[in-house]
């Protein structure tokens, strides 16, 4: 059975879902990659703010292709997630309940998600044209010298994920 | 014998052309697997094709350029080439993911410079072919220098240890290819041009060799490829390629 939610997360929603659950997402997400990554968490120990409020957010691993004429946004399916590991925890002491990536996890990253009741989920890799058609607009709100790179603030409807790691530290993939 | 010339402009209209199209449309053999694996997102997704990249990932320009011998090209190959990148990404909306120094990382912005890998061979034509290669699968590719006392058992526990790691994180159901013998760097070079082969291996010996290894990894793969080549008596290099379900590529022949 499919779950819906909407952004901002809150705890109530987060513990109602379970790993193996697919769901669909609407409302406002953030797009963050590596170098972005490593940005944000240089404004956290510098003790300054992020360039969005990250209060219940969620943070899509993801550099679009460019928006041809016409269209939001070009392809943006999910990248590899365990790059993003080193930076993840302190990311979600700051706020940001819910992640969407593909793949893996590294322990620390888990127990973080377990212990702030955060969700990881997992979007189809490798089909970013297909996951293009559930955003309804984009832009850039940080970093923009990163070009795909950069933070971009995406309003999704119906945006179709499952549930990798649950705020139990449970995980689900069909090939695991 | 006369010599063909060809100017190397041509180099970068099928390089503009084919990077485009590989990234917008699949090959029809990957296809037909793909539609065999069954998983409704994927087929979706390559059926929605023409429109913008299948994957957000373009990918480094892999060009691969068959020079036949008798073909005088005039011009700045190199340059030739990556012009023809550079058209592709703004043309046809390619994300641009490379970096110009791999510890400094500053974007170069156009996707140059291709990986350009050219080989000599009889006749005069030149084959290109355009292999975008996200890095969510090249991150997973793996050598092994086996001495050849591990012998087949060796590389066929390498492979499927390779192949574990790689899902889910590299886009599953993954092309497996492997290369075999050479040297270090032959046997990676051979195993990513196996991720794109069709069809079993010529060799009786090989073909059965894929087979068993595919039945190890039917769940998440739609093929298991292995390219061998001579090498030395104190050796057994073995590379694994991982190709993910984009599996892109397209040729043309000038």
């Amino acid at each position: 059975m499919e779950k819906h939610i909407t952004t901002p997360l809150t705890d109530e929603a987060i513990k109602g879902l379970r790993a193996g659950d697919e769901v669909r997402i609407t409302g406002v997400i953030y797009t963050a990659r590596d170098a972005a990554h490593k940005k944000l968490c240089e404004l956290l120990a510098a003790g300054q703010a992020l360039p969005f409020d990250p209060a219940g957010q969620i943070i899509y691993y993801t550099g679009p292709t460019p928006a041809p004429p016409g269209r939001p946004i070009g392809s943006c399916g999910p990248t590899t997630s365990y790059r993003m590991d080193k930076y993840t925890p302190a990311l979600l002491a700051a706020g940001i309940k819910g992640l969407i990536g593909k793949g893996r996890r590294g322990q620390a990253v888990l127990d973080a998600i377990r212990e702030r009741t955060c969700v990881y989920f997992s979007a189809e890799g490798g089909c970013g044209a297909l996951l293009a058609n559930y955003v309804k607009s984009c832009r850039v709100v940080a970093f923009p010298e990163l070009g795909t790179e950069a933070v971009h603030r995406l309003e999704v409807e119906n945006f179709p994920v499952s549930v990798f790691c649950d705020c139990l530290g449970e995980i689900y993939s069909p090939y695991l | 014998m006369s010599v063909r010339e060809m100017d190397a402009r041509r180099l970068t209209d099928a390089v503009a052309k084919l990077y485009v199209q590989a990234c917008l449309v699949l090959p029809e053999p990957v296809k037909a697997k793909l539609y065999a694996f069954g998983n409704p997102y994927i087929i979706e997704n390559f059926e929605r094709n023409g429109i913008i990249p299948l994957c957000q990932d373009t990918g480094m320009a892999a060009v691969y350029l068959e020079v036949g011998q008798d073909v005088h090209l005039t011009g700045d190959i190199p340059a030739a080439v990556d012009e023809g990148v550079r058209r592709a990404v703004k043309e046809g909306y390619l994300r641009s993911s490379i970096v110009a120094d791999p510890l400094r990382r500053q974007n170069t912005g156009d996707n140059t410079p291709a990986l350009l890998y050219t080989d000599l061979v009889p006749g005069d034509r030149v084959k290109v072919t355009v292999v975008p290669r996200g890095f969510g699968c090249e991150n997973k590719a793996r050598v092994a220098m086996l001495a050849p006392a591990d012998g087949v058992e060796g590389v066929k526990a390498f492979v499927l240890e390779t192949a574990k790691l790689a899902v889910p994180d590299a886009c599953p159901p993954v092309s497996i290819g492997v290369g075999l013998g050479g040297s270090f760097d032959r046997a990676a070079y051979l195993a990513k041009k196996a991720t794109l082969r069709d069809g079993p291996n010529p060799d009786p010996y090989y073909a059965q060799l894929e087979s068993a290894l595919y039945e190890q990894t039917k769940k998440f793969s739609f093929g298991v490829h292995i390219l061998a080549a001579p090498t030395h008596i104190a050796g057994l290099p073995c590379a694994v390629s991982i190709g993910c379900h984009s599996l892109r590529y397209a040729s043309e022949e000038l």
